[in-house]
């Protein structure tokens, strides 16, 4: 620094000479840059991240939905908080809305209907605030199906997919615990069943549920409780959990489908300025637009028609919010009689098979990505996505766990089905039961040869080119359909897929063949074994002449 | 950055240039001996605003007409919410309230939202921009960097040399979060034990049967023939605990041919003249069993389908409940009221660990 000799305000005199053309407001950004950017070095920041490329499709905006969804969920959430009162401290309801006057109900309860009913626009924002919630959980849902049937969970990208698993399950909590605050009829019933549930857990199920409720259910201390939860101790998790989510989004750069100009070394797409963040910036508001509109709209969890919580009444027909339904559908689909009393205990297999159950659906889509790079053994970085057809075994394994979840999902509607078609509650009960453990099993074995006649089809598109339609007769009086050959661009599309094949076991070095490359090997002949290898150049030489 | 024409050339000669780092195993994957050569970008096609002056214009204007419309649609939202008050106490005016603000900003965001993505769309320069990426890990110099930081640190602290100091600093470590998991004992009062409190419940030999909600005595003379009464204990409502011992004392009250009722033994004289009491509390999970199914006499359970049959001490005949519900027996006192026997037999409502019949 000692060396310069120049002083530092000489800068200055040289742009006023080009500034005087200027316009004041550009000699005002420019001021404001510098001010900023000797403070902070933000130009680095702009430097490395303002061309950043974002590649285009239309599945790669799901996880945008879920993102902004958050965004209009803390917006609301934190409008909502200025009002609810998480007590449940008893009074005498004496608000606007009349059928309810004078019904004893809990502090929260009345708080919730002053929002609906005395604060202007609170009943607006708490129907974008429930609407927005459904649309996270769901947009994640379908963002991590996503994910799933392209592949995009490869290396180096496991990590990203715990994290991704950990932001639904906190998506869920949340949903949960803010669906519970209001305390009404039906949502202390949903605690109720969560009251059970706990109980019926072996050895520790009593006292969970004595601490979590503050002595005997419904307690006073459960509303309170759920609402730390809710607006601090979840978000806060789920803030930072987004946060490393999208960083390492930043580190792997986004993944991309295979195609011309497209290879496994670029990334192909719109810079983040100004293209991107036009393009999500713009989005960002019209998924907002869409949930206001919902929430302006449609009428959602009209607290007001159920009244306060009491643990005697109950309406027909109740229903959890839909992302809860494939828990309490696994409670409905439980055969009876499952429960003994031994050595003066009680053993609820009624309650702790369906939680198992659960626990083995979630945990097994937690470990995926570790099971197929185990099979594989394939240590390479994949930034390209497969198509799922490319994929037959993952793509059906997914759909057998899509039709199992369905199957759970629609018992907890098994009551409202039964009456809307008039069949018999034991008829829908059984249905679903079969489809539970059929569903799955279909569902996998027409996946896999759905996907294989796609390769198959893809390959004779890619050897023969497409039908033409064009009959033409030849010399010798035979009839031919010329096939119209598929140009380098769509026959790129076609080809460029990742191939495995199964397994051979070898003895290691011991000369032994160990259980676990037994295990190994079984499992990559179960993934692997029917297979249809990508078109080779050779082939379509070959192909050509014939 | 933003290159255009790419040729194919370009791009395997990016990828045979050593980017791709491709030392890792390929585990059972088929590596082709030949391939095809990925063909590179097809010629870009450019939008009609980008060569037709008219249509660039048109798509301008379009733009900043969205842009206007958001700024009417959030004016209009603030002169909905002073021009429609709610105060009145009207639904009606709260349902209006509600649509007018809700347009107002609705047509505010979709203005910006279809402004800005209609601009990047039409107006914003489209040529594909290209990174290359980069294997995530770290570099071999990088790599060898942290491993040579990791061993210096270790010299300086001595921390794998001095293993007591070590194992004793992770054995504090462990320790010193206990008292935090202690702590949650608070959660629950103290002193009182859980178990205890499921075991019973505020009906004792007495106790009149009390209408729900309203807390008035129920007369045997009323309960006719196919009736069913939703039952709370006397001074129930007057309870310190009123949720807690509804929870566990809702009861109801059916009147059966007594004909069709079939009792055991150590049962007879807990109903009187076809009337029988039975726990509310469904012995899945808790929920009232409130659907009371008149002509077949079953009880359902509107959360699980759990279904109980009346005629048969409430047994479990479908659904995921194992217990019939337990039975409240009853008497008549001198006045002809509906009173208790005494409390249940067992205790009522979902399972837990500690639970047993005897």
């Amino acid at each position: 620094m000692s060396t310069v000799t120049t002083p530092d305000t000489a800068p200055a005199p040289a742009p006023t000479q080009t500034s005087s053309q200027r316009s004041s407001t550009s000699r005002f950004t420019e001021a404001a840059a510098n001010y900023i950017d000797e403070r902070t070095s933000i130009s680095g920041v702009v430097k490395e991240f303002g061309r950043k490329i974002f590649p285009d499709h239309w599945s790669f905006m799901l996880g945008e939905v879920a993102l902004y969804s958050f965004v209009v969920i803390l917006l609301t959430g934190t409008f909502l908080t200025f009002f609810f009162q998480a007590s449940m401290a008893e009074v005498v309801y004496n608000g606007s809305y009349v059928p309810l006057k004078g019904v004893e109900m809990s502090t929260a309860m009345s708080s919730t209907l002053n929002i609906s009913f005395d604060v202007r626009g609170g009943l607006l924002i708490r129907q974008i605030h429930h609407w927005a919630a459904l649309t996270f959980i769901a947009a994640i849902g379908i963002h991590m199906l996503r994910i799933y049937f392209t592949g995009a969970f490869r290396k180096p990208r496991e990590l990203n997919w715990v994290i991704g698993f950990i932001l639904f399950i906190l998506a869920l909590a949340e949903g949960f615990t803010g669906y519970s605050l209001p305390d009404d009829l039906l949502s202390g019933n949903g605690l109720r069943i969560i009251d059970g549930l706990i109980k019926g857990l072996p050895v520790v199920g009593t006292w969970i549920s004595f601490l979590l409720f503050g002595g005997e259910f419904p307690g006073t201390d459960i509303v309170g409780r759920l609402y730390s939860l809710h607006i601090l101790l979840l978000p806060a998790i789920l803030a930072v959990m987004l946060a490393l989510h999208l960083v390492f989004v930043v580190v792997h750069k986004h993944t991309q489908w295979s195609g011309p100009g497209q290879t496994k070394d670029n990334v192909v797409g719109s810079p983040i300025l100004p293209m991107f963040a036009a393009k999500a910036g713009g989005f960002f508001f019209i998924v907002f637009g869409v949930i206001a509109l919902m929430g302006t709209f449609f009428t959602i969890n009209p607290i007001w028609n159920y009244g306060p919580y009491d643990p005697s009444p109950v309406s027909a027909g109740t229903q959890p919010d839909w992302y809860i339904g494939f828990a309490d559908g696994a409670l409905r689909l439980m055969p009876p009689g499952l429960e003994f009393e031994l050595w003066n205990r009680t053993w609820s297999f009624n309650i702790l098979i369906p939680v198992l159950l659960l626990t083995g659906l979630i945990v097994a889509v937690l470990v995926y990505p570790f099971i197929e790079a185990w099979v594989t053994g394939d240590k390479r970085e994949h930034h390209l996505l497969d198509r799922p057809r490319n994929a037959p075994t993952r793509t059906a394994i997914g759909v057998a766990g899509v039709l199992f979840y369905a199957a759970l999902w629609g018992a907890a509607s098994s009551d409202i089905i039964a009456t809307h078609f008039q069949l018999s509650i034991e008829g829908v009960i059984h249905v679903n039961q079969a489809l539970l453990i059929l569903g799955p099993i279909i569902g996998y074995l027409v996946t896999k040869r759905v996907c294989l006649a796609l390769q198959k089809k893809d390959r004779e598109i890619a050897l023969h080119g497409f039908e033409s339609g064009r009959i033409v007769r030849l010399p010798g009086g035979e009839y031919i359909e010329v096939h119209q050959p598929v140009d380098e661009y769509e026959r790129w599309k076609l080809v460029d897929y990742n191939d495995y094949q199964p397994l051979m076991i070898r003895p290691n070095a011991q000369g032994k063949i160990t259980a676990v490359q037994r295990f190994r090997a079984g499992m990559s002949r179960w993934f692997f074994e029917d297979r249809i290898a990508p078109v080779s150049p050779k082939e379509i030489e070959r192909g050509g002449h014939h | 950055m933003a290159h255009d024409d790419m040729s194919g050339k370009d791009i395997t000669a990016v990828s045979s240039a050593g980017v791709s780092h491709e030392t890792a195993a390929p585990g059972t994957a088929v590596i082709p001996s030949e391939t095809f050569e990925n063909p590179g970008f097809p010629a870009h096609r450019p939008r009609v605003t980008d060569t037709d002056p008219k249509a660039e214009k048109k798509a301008e204007r379009q733009v900043y007409t969205f842009f206007y419309l958001s700024i009417v649609g959030s004016i209009f939202a603030i002169a909905s919410y002073m021009a429609f008050p709610i105060e009145d106490g009207d639904t009606g005016a709260l349902r209006l309230h509600t649509m007018m603000l809700g347009i107002g900003i609705v047509l505010a965001l979709f203005g910006l939202g279809f402004g800005a993505v209609h601009w990047s769309k039409s107006l914003m320069a489209n040529h594909e921009g290209i990174d290359q990426r980069h294997p995530v890990r770290g570099s071999e110099e990088t790599r060898a960097r942290a491993v040579e930081i990791f061993k210096q640190a270790n010299e300086e602290s001595g921390f794998g040399r001095r293993t007591l100091v070590r194992n004793t600093l992770l054995g504090a470590l462990v320790a010193f979060p206990l008292p935090a998991v202690v702590l949650f004992r608070g959660w629950g009062p103290q002193n009182e034990n859980p178990v205890e409190m499921l075991e019973h419940t505020m009906w004792k030999k007495g106790a009149r049967l009390t209408l729900d909600p309203s807390g008035l005595p129920i007369k045997a003379s009323d309960v006719t023939l196919g009736s069913a009464f939703h039952v709370i204990p006397e001074g129930l409502n007057e309870s310190e605990h009123r949720l807690e011992e509804k929870a566990k004392a809702s009861v109801l009250l059916m009147r059966l041919d007594p004909s069709k009722l079939k009792e055991s033994a150590e049962r007879t004289g807990w109903s009187y003249d076809g009337i029988v009491a039975y726990s509310k509390i469904c012995t899945h999970v808790g929920c009232p069993v409130a659907l009371y199914e008149q002509q077949t006499h079953h009880l359902l359970c509107p959360c699980h389908q759990s279904t109980f049959d009346v005629t048969e001490e409430c047994k479990v005949i479908f659904g995921p409940a194992k217990r019939a519900l337990p039975q409240l027996p009853i008497a008549v006192d001198g006045e002809g009221y509906l009173i208790a026997q005494s409390d249940f037999h067992e205790p009522v409502g979902p399972s837990f660990w500690e639970r047993s019949s005897s």
